[in-house]
């Protein structure tokens, strides 16, 4: 576990953001230090997809500040937070269908003005921790199965040589064996390369294990925060999200 | 009990055989009873207005009977033709041999197509129908890769393409006629004001897509062609700019007499050599265009309008600048839109606002969708069809846009994402691998 620094990486304060008149954040404060996996744990419409998009800018946060490496982000264009390297996986993988695996992978460089020496040493990294898109790297990102597909928005998303990683729901409609995989490359980025990652999950038993650190959200709000295996442990967290809401 | 399972054994290992004759007659027999149902009214009985304003009406129970026919026969062909045909959406095995011929007539095709097209003037010099056609030909395959840029690539439906195609018209036309101003002066201000339009039309589609986007691109293009119409003072509304000077030859009047092109170059003076210039001009503009987009495809911007086609919010989450991704492919669109504009204002030396109706926008669009959007080819060789077959089948008069929306609708029958639906990726690795695209070829869609 890493040590609880002074200046974290990602610090959010009292944030709110709304769709219209529904307020999805109701004032969260969450913070990810340098090197840390954090998971973001909760039940469907909590606001945890809208927490990552707030980071990045879409929705505009209301009230609250977000500040990457003590800087102010919250009110700066979406393609700027990408420059800063910070790089999102999206819900439901989201790659470029009709483009190949290549140029799926360049378009996540392409955001932020990376030199050809960066492009080729991202690619290598993405190569050596996904081998299965080597194999692919002509075919067209739509006829890669599910889990490549996942494997190739993450990879994407690494080819900026993010600071901050955030993943969005990874393992949704994958094969247990599959999210496993797909859990056990971020822990080798987490551990091999010091990536920092915010994971959003539903899957909170893999995502605690996984995780250095863990938010639990309800309606907007973060009802509790501790470590991975802390919250493991707590019986409410064991009843509402591990043992299918028996005790509940 | 051995006799039962013997039996049953066949029936197994069936495969289900094609519908029988019984099948085909009774499909045959409905499209013929629906036929003669639309036919009955439609050209079962005549009707006109007699001399003094009374109904006259005949019977043409001839003509019904032979098209209720024609349906009956046509129903057979095609359902005989399906069968022979096979199941539409499987994997046909092509013997290799055929299929690596196949793959060097793909690539052969479009140098041979462009050793052609630079050929023409030289085969055809005495025929100036076809010089003309081929003009013509050339005109839609400048705007139909201009349109690709925003519709092929950039996935940005645009109904108003035609404005920018008339912005540049009249931008050469009104600086010409009243500047002064020479051709290849106004050539780039043209671009330069259709891009400026394209970004104005721009700015206010930035959050709209699909359905919404084509509406409004739509009013645009109608928009502009009504201030062309309304605005007296300056374009002289419905009566058009005359008097468009013709383009120079780089400032060599292209006339008979001592300052001509011909005079200098010491030939004798023909009319002909300012079709064959005006056919090389706009060879040399489509190909600028073409050069530019596969240019483009190559960089970040071209890479980001594709994958802003593919899907915008993957885009937003890799912090691709949307707007500025947008904007830049409809201003490098409508920029094209624009030189072809002035090309065709210094060709036709008159301009109307009747040539900029929504008819061209949409002959330009159909020509990229059934070109296969994104492929340059494939608009290329549909300019091709369209045009030209427009002008193959001047001779069956009312009957020509029959035969085209057959066509069109056979084409995408067979083939829904145009003649070459094919997209070639841009990015190559150093040790490319042998897996053809054709293994790897995506279901319809």
């Amino acid at each position: 576990m890493t040590a609880t620094s002074a200046s974290p990486l990602l610090a959010i304060r009292s944030l709110r953001a709304a769709y219209g008149k529904i307020e999805a954040l109701k004032g969260v404060d969450l913070d990810i230090n340098p090197g840390e996996i954090v998971a973001l744990i909760g039940a469907n419409g909590a606001g945890k997809s809208t927490l990552m998009m707030t980071i990045f800018g879409k929705p505009r946060a209301r009230a609250g500040r977000i500040l990457f490496d003590g800087r102010d982000i919250t009110d700066l264009p979406t393609h700027q937070i990408a420059r800063l390297r910070i790089a999102q996986a999206p819900e439901g993988r989201r790659i470029f269908p009709r483009m190949s695996v290549a140029e799926n992978l360049q378009m996540g460089a392409d955001a932020t003005d990376s030199g050809e020496a960066d492009r080729a040493a991202g690619l290598e990294r993405v190569l050596t921790l996904f081998p299965r898109l080597k194999e692919r790297m002509a075919q067209r990102g739509g006829t890669l199965s599910g889990g490549e597909q996942q494997m190739l928005a993450i990879g994407r998303a690494l080819m900026s040589r993010p600071r901050l990683l955030m993943l969005d729901e990874p393992s949704l409609g994958l094969a247990p064996l599959i999210a496993r995989q797909i859990f056990d490359a971020i822990r080798t980025l987490n551990r091999q390369d010091g990536l920092t990652v915010l994971i959003v999950e539903q899957n909170a038993n893999h995502a605690l294990r996984l995780a250095h650190r863990g938010y639990v959200m309800v309606n907007g709000l973060i009802t509790l925060a501790g470590t991975g295996a802390e919250l493991l442990q707590r019986p409410e967290i064991r009843a509402a999200y591990l043992e299918g809401g028996r005790r509940a | 009990m051995g006799d039962g399972v013997t039996t049953a054994a066949p029936a197994l290992t069936q495969i289900p055989r094609a519908p029988g004759i019984a099948f085909i007659l009774k499909k045959a027999l409905i499209s013929a009873l629906v036929a003669l149902v639309l036919f009955s009214l439609m050209i079962g009985i005549r009707t006109e207005a007699g001399p003094t304003g009374q109904l006259i009406y005949w019977t043409r129970f001839g003509d019904l009977a032979a098209m209720v026919a024609a349906v009956f026969g046509g129903s057979i062909i095609v359902e005989l033709l399906r069968q022979w045909w096979g199941p539409v959406g499987t994997i046909r095995i092509i013997p290799p041999r055929l299929q690596s011929t196949l793959a060097v007539a793909r690539r052969g095709i479009a140098p041979v197509l462009l050793i052609f097209t630079f050929l023409v003037p030289v085969i055809f010099y005495d025929q100036r129908y076809i010089l003309d056609l081929g003009i013509l030909v050339l005109t839609y395959v400048m705007l139909g890769w201009g349109l690709n840029v925003v519709v092929g690539l950039a996935g940005l439906l645009d109904l108003g393409y035609v404005a920018f195609y008339a912005v540049g018209a009249y931008s050469y036309a009104l600086l010409a006629t009243n500047f002064g101003l020479s051709f290849w002066v106004c050539l780039p201000l043209a671009g330069i004001l259709a891009a400026f339009w394209g970004m104005m039309l721009g700015f206010p589609v930035l959050r709209l897509r699909g359905d919404y986007l084509a509406i409004v691109t739509l009013a645009f293009g109608e928009i502009i062609r009504l201030v062309i119409i309304n605005w007296q003072s300056l374009t002289g509304g419905p009566n058009g700019v005359s008097g468009i000077p013709r383009p120079t030859f780089f400032g060599i009047p292209l006339v008979p007499g001592p300052d001509g092109l011909a005079a200098k170059l010491g030939i004798e003076f023909s009319p002909t050599h300012r079709i064959v210039f005006l056919f090389y001009l706009i060879l040399g503009l489509a190909l600028l265009t073409n050069w530019v987009t596969i240019r483009l495809r190559r960089l970040p911007i071209g890479r980001a309008w594709e994958a802003l086609r593919e899907d915008e919010v993957a885009c937003r989450a890799l912090g691709i600048n949307i707007t500025t991704t947008k904007l830049t492919a409809f201003a490098t669109g409508a920029m094209f839109g624009g030189f072809a504009g002035a090309f065709f204002a210094t060709r036709q030396g008159f301009i109307s606002p009747e040539s900029f109706t929504f008819q061209e926008s949409a002959l330009v669009l159909a020509i990229v969708v059934l070109g296969g959007m994104g492929s340059q080819l494939g608009v290329a060789l549909a300019a091709l069809t369209m045009i030209g077959g427009f002008e193959l089948f001047r001779g069956l008069e009312q009957y020509r846009m029959l035969v085209f929306g057959v066509a069109m609708v056979l084409l995408m029958i067979w083939r829904p994402r145009g003649l070459i639906g094919h997209r070639a990726p841009t990015v190559f690795l150093r040790h490319s691998q042998a897996i053809s695209s054709d293994l790897v070829k995506e279901g319809h869609g």
